[in-house]
């Protein structure tokens, strides 16, 4: 098994500007993380909102540098902020975002919103993008006849697909998932995360999951990070993690978790009675 | 009597391609102290009928009932002054997104005291008590302070507890909470639910939870109505509801839980609905 993304000790600092009044102050998003994948594995990260995940997400896509440690792609140090990115680093890493309304041009058309990618990176003549463009759109659930709409023409279930289908257009290695399900309705959410099931079998692709609902990272990871004010509180594989959590905050985590099963229905009635 | 009555509810909307049935045929009932819980994805219409409740709908909307009353009042014939006099008082609605349900421009503490002048007619000083007092119910840290924060200074469980101080303000017969928690973490949402069970349990209130999320279901629910497309697939308390679920519907929504999940694919709805729901116009 070959490591796809490797991240040694990755530091993120944000320097607020002072104004006036304020006096200028560090924030210390992401607080020296470590972690490595496994080809065609799952890694989930795990936190509440402002705990860093997103800004780990943005630092492994390649979007946002690191302010310390190393990030290593297919064997590869990739800094960003020392040397610019390579076309082929590029198209290695590839990202899906939370809201499947506001990641699609509301202008484009869906055959065009997936030919773009390869317009940009490859020399591929116009006959061939649209092709490939037809054939991933098949791939991920849609038909022939979507090809010429627009994106206000598509439910959310539908819109978080056709970005799923731009992301793969070049065939990346690692796809990074911003909470790709947690704007979408239960039955559609469990379509969506069968799609990623499949392509994760027939591309070999490599998932790094971020999500703070513990059911479905319970569902779709192999390893599970999870994050706390910057720093990696709990990191194993996702048996040990949910078996036996560690940390105190993975435990809270777990407990403030709803649980839908018939006994702690039947504990909550009880309860309810005992106190009534 | 019930706390609220619905029977045979049906709104539609008017648009260019004829009139859009969203709603068809709801029977809902809510009794005193009692927690009921409307489940569905988008679409089914479970914010429509409570929003048809509070007469919060569009002009292009027609609401149609056989009954709609609450606490002996009929809501169909009420005119527009009576039913403000009940909504925001007696009936008290918290939305999805509280950061968008504040408004920007006035502080937390404007918007809170505007509902006890309007509807409880208090003085400055009692209204100032009033609201700190409500703050410290819902679980606002130093809240004569957050008092004059706006909302854009507060984070998105704080804007949430705000909203619900607001909605709690008049002590209403009746709350209807629009999938509350959505958009939280889920460590916001434990407390945010628990507040909100433990409130209803103090006021006894009816409380009705719009929601997707089968968790927020099972942990506070005492009776379930499960709506699709408009109709009502099923109706059951909560425990014979994820013991025994009746209607094919209700049986794959149950399936598509990750926690459930016994194989490598999630079933979803589709695999399991293959009729569409009763009567359903394409």
């Amino acid at each position: 098994m070959s490591v796809i993304v490797e991240g040694k000790n990755i530091v993120r600092d944000y320097h607020v500007p002072g104004g006036l009044l304020k006096k200028a102050r560090t924030v210390h998003a992401v607080k020296g993380v470590s972690f490595s994948v496994e080809k065609g594995k799952t890694l989930a990260i795990v936190g509440e909102s402002g705990c860093g995940k997103s800004t780990l997400a943005r630092i492994i896509t390649l979007i946002d540098s690191a302010t310390a440690g190393d990030l290593i792609i297919e064997g590869q140090k990739v800094d960003i902020a020392k040397a610019p990115l390579t076309a082929e680093m590029r198209r290695k890493v590839q990202i899906i975002f939370q809201n499947p309304y506001g990641s699609l041009n509301p202008r484009q058309k869906i055959g065009d919103v997936l030919a773009e990618p390869l317009k940009i990176n490859t020399d591929m003549p116009a006959s061939e993008r649209n092709d490939r463009a037809m054939a991933m759109l098949k791939k991920v659930g849609l038909g022939p006849e979507h090809f010429n709409r627009y994106p206000h023409m598509f439910s959310g279930g539908q819109r978080q697909r056709i970005a799923i289908a731009r992301a793969l257009m070049l065939n990346p290695s690692l796809l990074v998932l911003d909470e790709p399900v947690s704007a979408l309705d239960l039955s559609v959410q469990a379509q969506v995360l069968n799609l990623l099931a499949d392509l994760q079998d027939e591309f070999d692709l490599t998932y790094i999951f971020i999500s703070h609902d513990l059911s479905v990272v319970r569902y779709i990871a192999d390893e599970v990070m999870v994050m706390y004010y910057g720093e990696a509180v709990e990191y194993g594989t996702r048996e040990a993690v949910f078996s036996n959590p560690q940390h105190d905050y993975t435990k809270t985590l777990f407990a403030a978790t709803p649980r839908a099963d018939v006994d702690s229905i039947r504990a909550r009635i009880a309860a309810k009675k005992a106190a009534a | 009597m019930p706390l609220l009555e619905i029977r045979n509810l049906a709104v539609s909307f008017e648009t260019s391609t004829g009139p859009f049935k969203a709603v068809q045929g709801i029977d809902i009932s809510v009794e005193k102290g009692e927690v009921l819980a409307i489940v569905g994805e988008s679409g089914s219409g479970k914010s429509v009928s409570m929003l048809a409740v509070m007469g919060l709908l569009p002009d292009t909307a027609t609401v149609t009932a056989d009954t709609m009353s609450f606490d002996g009042i009929d809501l169909m014939t009420l005119d527009i002054s009576a039913r403000r006099k009940i909504i925001g008082k007696d009936i008290a609605m918290i939305f999805q997104e509280p950061m968008a349900s504040l408004n920007p421009c006035f502080t937390a503490g404007f918007q809170i005291e505007e509902v006890l002048r309007f509807h409880m007619g208090m003085n400055g000083k009692q209204r100032r008590a009033r609201a700190i007092e409500l703050f410290e119910l819902v679980g606002i840290p130093d809240p004569a302070q957050r008092l004059n924060s706006f909302p854009h200074q507060m984070s998105g469980g704080q804007c949430q507890r705000v909203m619900i101080a607001m909605a709690i303000a008049c002590n209403p017969k009746l709350l209807i909470a629009d999938e509350p928690t959505t958009a939280l973490d889920v460590t916001i949402q434990k407390q945010i639910l628990d507040l909100l069970m433990r409130l209803q349990a103090e006021n006894g209130m009816g409380l009705i939870m719009i929601t997707h999320n089968m968790g927020v279901v099972a942990e506070t629910a005492d009776r379930v109505v499960v709506q699709y497309k408009g109709r009502k697939m099923e109706e059951a308390d909560v425990l014979s509801l994820f013991e025994s679920p009746k209607s094919n519907y209700t049986r794959a929504l149950l399936a598509a839980l990750p926690d459930n999940a016994t194989g490598d694919r999630l079933p979803t709805v589709s695999d399991l609905i293959f009729e569409p729901a009763p009567g359903a116009a394409a």
